[in-house]
C-alpha cells in the first residue's frame, strides 16, 4: 500500500515544528513572568527596592533565549542542545514567576523569611563586592588550603597503604578509627588545640578530605590487577617505576572518586567550621544575616555558595575527563 | 629437508639442544637451559597441588620451542618460572648460564591476553619498556620502529580501548620487541585471534625471529601453529606436567601449511597428543 505523501510530508512538517517550538518554550515562560511583575502591585508589606531588579532579570532573560530559539532555528547543533535543556529552563523561570507573584506581589508567606527576588537581587547587585572578595575569598582560601594539604596527605598515605604492608599495618587502624569519625565533631578539641581558628579550619577541612582520598587510593591500588605489575616487571621496570607509573595511573579513576567525595565534605566541614569558630567567610556572613533576620542576605549568600560550588565540583569533572580520557568504555561511573 | 617423524625420547629429562652449552656463557645470547625443575602450589586449605615435575629443556640461541599440553598441566607456570614470576621450588633455570631468580627485560613475556596498559596510548605502551629501562631519550626512533613492523604505525596514539583484539595482540607483541629481549616467551599469545589474523601474526613472528635471531618459546593449543613455526615441539603430560615427548619439526622454511611432510607431522603429534600418555581428552582436533 502506498503512502500518502502529503499525509506523510503534513506529520514531519508537524514533528518539526513540534520540536523547534520547544525551543521556544523559555522565551515564553520569561514573558509570562514579566506579564504580572508588571501588572500587579507590589505588596506594602515587602520593603521596596530602589531599581526593579527581578525585571532587569527576566528582561536578560528573555533576550537570551530569544536568542538562542533564533539560534536554534538556524543551526541544528545548537538546537540539539537547547532542546534538551529547553523544558527545564523554562520549568526554572516559571518557578521564579510563581515565587515573585507568592511573596512580591501576595505576600502569602511570612515576608521576613521570604524576601522577594527582587530584595535578594539587590543584595546581590549592591554587596557583591563584599561578597566575593571578602566572604567568598577568604572562604576560598580557607577550602583551597584544606583542600590540598588533604588531598596530598590522602595520596600519600593512600600509595603507602596500598604498597607497603608495613604502612598497612600501621595506618589501617588509624583509618578505621579515625576516619568514621565526622571532622567536624573535633571542633571542641581544635578550638583550643590550634593557634588560629584558620588553622583549626584547614586542619578540618583537610582531615575531611584525608579520609576519603586515602581509602579510595589504597583500594584502587589493591584493585589493579597484578597482571599488569608483571608485565611492567618483565618490561624491565623497578619498584619506583611500576609505583608511579603502573600503580597510580591504574588506581586514578578510584582516586578521583575519592577527591569527589572529599570534595563535598570539605564543603560541608568549610561551612561548619566558619559557622562555630572562623569569623569569616561565605558560611559565616550566612550564619551572621541569619541572626541579624536579614534572609534576603543570606539567600545572596547560599546562591554564591550553590554557584561556586557548582563551578568548582564541574572544574573536578572536567579534569578527571581530561585526565581519564583512556577510560572511555573501560569503567563508567 | 624431509619431515621426520617425532621421536619419543626415553628419559623425562629430554636434552633436544645440539648444541648445549656447556659452559657458564655460551657464545650466541638466548641459549636457555631449565634443569630438573619442580613447582607445586599451595591451596587454601594447605595441600600441595604439584603443577611442574621434574622438567628438564635445554633451548639453544636461536631456535623456536613451541609447549603443547592439555590445560592447567602447567605450561603457563613453566614460562612464568622462566620470566622469573615464579620461583621453582627445585631445581634451576639458567640463560646464557646465569641463573634466573627475578624478571628481567632480557625475557620478554608476551601473555594470552595482551594486557596493554589502558590508561597508555600505542606508543607510550611500546615505549614503556625503553622508558623504564631509562633509555627511552636516545631510542626514541625505536617506538616507531616497532609500531611499523607489527602494522599500526597509525594508531600510535590510539588507546588499547580502540584496538581490535588482533591489533592489541600484535602492539604486546611489539611492547614486549622493543626491550630486544634475548628470549621471548609466548603465552598461547594468537589463542584469541580469528584464523586469518593468526596466520598473518603467525608469519610476522616468524619475520621477527629472523631478522633478530630471538630465541622463542611458544604455549599453544594448537598442533598446526606448532609445527608451523617451531624447530621443536616440547608435548607435557597433564599435571604435574612432565616432558612426554621433544618432537623435532625437521621440516624446511618456509613452511607450507597443507604439504605432504607437514600432514604426517601433524598426525603423528596428534596421536602422541592423544594416545601417548593419560590424556583422555580429545581436546586437539583443529
Ligand atoms: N598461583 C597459583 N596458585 C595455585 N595454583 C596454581 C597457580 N597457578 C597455577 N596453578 C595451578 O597449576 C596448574 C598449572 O597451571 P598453568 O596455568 O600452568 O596451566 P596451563 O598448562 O597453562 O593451562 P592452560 O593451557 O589452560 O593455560 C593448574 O592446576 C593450576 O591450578
Ligand atoms: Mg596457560
Amino acid at each position: 500500500m502506498m503512502r500518502n505523501p502529503r499525509c506523510g510530508g503534513l506529520s514531519r512538517l508537524k514533528r518539526e515544528y513540534g520540536q523547534r517550538a520547544v525551543c521556544w518554550w523559555p522565551f515564553l515562560s520569561a514573558v509570562l513572568a514579566v506579564v504580572p511583575e508588571l501588572l500587579l502591585p507590589d505588596s506594602p508589606d515587602h520593603p521596596p527596592v530602589n531599581r526593579p531588579y527581578f525585571f532587569y532579570l527576566l528582561t536578560a532573560a528573555a533576550a537570551y533565549f530569544f536568542a538562542a530559539a533564533l539560534a536554534a532555528h538556524a543551526h541544528a547543533g545548537f538546537r540539539a542542545r537547547l532542546e534538551g535543556k529547553a523544558y527545564f529552563y523554562g520549568a526554572s523561570l516559571l518557578f521564579l514567576n510563581i515565587l515573585n507573584v507568592v511573596t512580591d506581589k501576595l505576600a502569602a508567606l511570612p515576608p521576613i523569611f521570604f524576601p522577594s527576588p527582587d530584595r535578594i537581587l539587590s543584595v546581590l547587585a549592591q554587596d557583591w563586592r563584599y561578597l566575593l572578595a571578602d566572604c567568598l575569598g577568604s572562604s576560598a582560601v580557607l577550602l583551597f588550603s584544606g583542600f590540598f594539604s588533604g588531598a596530598l596527605c590522602g595520596i600519600v598515605t593512600g600509595i603507602a597503604v596500598g604498597f607497603s604492608k608495613k604502612a598497612a599495618y600501621w595506618v589501617n587502624p588509624l583509618i578505621r578509627i579515625l576516619g568514621p569519625i565526622p571532622p567536624t565533631a573535633w571542633i571542641p578539641i581544635v578550638l583550643v588545640a590550634f593557634p588560629t581558628t584558620f588553622w583549626g579550619g584547614v586542619f578540618l577541612i583537610a582531615l575531611s578530605v584525608w579520609f576519603p582520598t586515602t581509602v579510595m587510593t589504597s583500594s584502587g591500588i589493591l584493585n589493579v590487577q597484578n597482571a599488569y605489575f608483571e608485565v611492567s616487571s618483565t618490561l624491565g621496570a623497578g619498584r619506583w617505576f611500576q609505583i608511579f607509573r603502573v600503580g597510580i595511573p591504574a588506581s586514578m579513576p578510584f582516586i578521583f572518586i575519592g577527591l569527589f567525595t572529599g570534595t563535598c565534605s570539605s564543603f560541608i566541614t568549610l561551612m561548619t567550621a566558619e559557622m562555630v569558630g572562623v569569623k569569616n567567610g561565605i558560611g559565616w556572613y550566612i550564619n551572621w544575616q541569619r541572626e541579624m533576620l536579614s534572609y534576603a542576605n543570606v539567600y545572596a549568600g547560599l546562591i554564591i555558595i550553590a554557584v561556586s560550588f557548582y563551578s568548582l565540583i564541574t572544574l573536578l569533572f572536567k579534569l578527571r575527563d581530561h585526565l581519564l580520557v583512556w577510560q572511555k568504555g573501560v569503567i563508567k561511573w | 629437508m624431509v619431515g621426520g617423524t617425532p621421536q619419543r625420547d626415553a628419559s623425562p629429562a629430554a636434552r633436544t639442544s645440539s648444541a648445549s652449552p656447556a659452559g657458564p656463557a655460551a657464545e650466541a645470547p638466548g641459549a636457555l637451559r631449565v634443569d630438573r625443575v619442580s613447582k607445586s602450589f599451595r591451596r587454601h586449605d594447605g595441600t600441595e597441588i604439584p603443577a611442574l615435575s621434574d622438567i628438564s629443556l635445554d633451548v639453544e640461541a636461536g631456535a623456536f620451542i613451541s609447549v603443547i599440553g592439555p590445560s592447567g598441566c602447567g605450561k603457563s607456570t613453566l614460562l612464568r618460572l622462566i620470566a622469573g614470576l615464579e620461583q621453582a621450588d627445585a631445581g634451576e633455570l639458567r640463560l646464557d648460564g646465569r641463573l634466573i631468580t627475578a624478571p628481567h627485560a632480557e625475557r620478554g613475556l608476551v601473555f594470552q591476553n595482551p594486557l596493554l596498559f589502558p590508561w597508555l596510548n600505542l606508543h607510550a605502551n611500546v615505549a614503556f619498556g625503553l622508558k623504564a629501562r631509562k633509555i627511552y631519550r636516545e631510542n626514541k626512533a625505536e617506538v616507531e620502529h616497532f609500531l611499523h613492523l607489527v602494522g599500526l604505525a597509525d594508531f600510535d596514539r590510539a588507546y588499547p580501548h580502540q584496538l581490535s583484539g588482533g591489533m592489541a595482540q600484535r602492539a604486546a607483541l611489539a611492547r614486549a620487541l622493543i626491550n630486544r629481549p634475548r628470549l621471548l616467551l609466548l603465552d598461547e599469545p594468537l589463542g584469541a585471534l580469528d584464523a586469518f589474523t593468526r596466520m598473518n601474526m603467525q608469519d610476522e613472528i616468524l619475520r621477527i625471529r629472523q631478522d633478530r635471531n630471538i630465541t622463542m618459546i611458544m604455549v599453544t593449543h594448537d598442533v598446526d601453529e606448532a609445527l608451523y613455526l617451531s624447530d621443536r615441539v616440547v608435548v607435557m603430560t597433564p599435571g604435574p606436567a612432565k616432558i612426554e615427548t621433544v618432537a623435532s619439526v625437521n621440516l624446511a622454511r618456509p613452511r607450507a601449511r597443507g604439504g605432504e611432510d607437514f600432514l604426517r607431522l601433524r598426525s603423528a603429534v596428534l596421536k602422541i597428543l592423544n594416545f601417548g600418555g593419560q590424556i583422555k581428552e580429545p581436546a586437539y582436533q583443529i
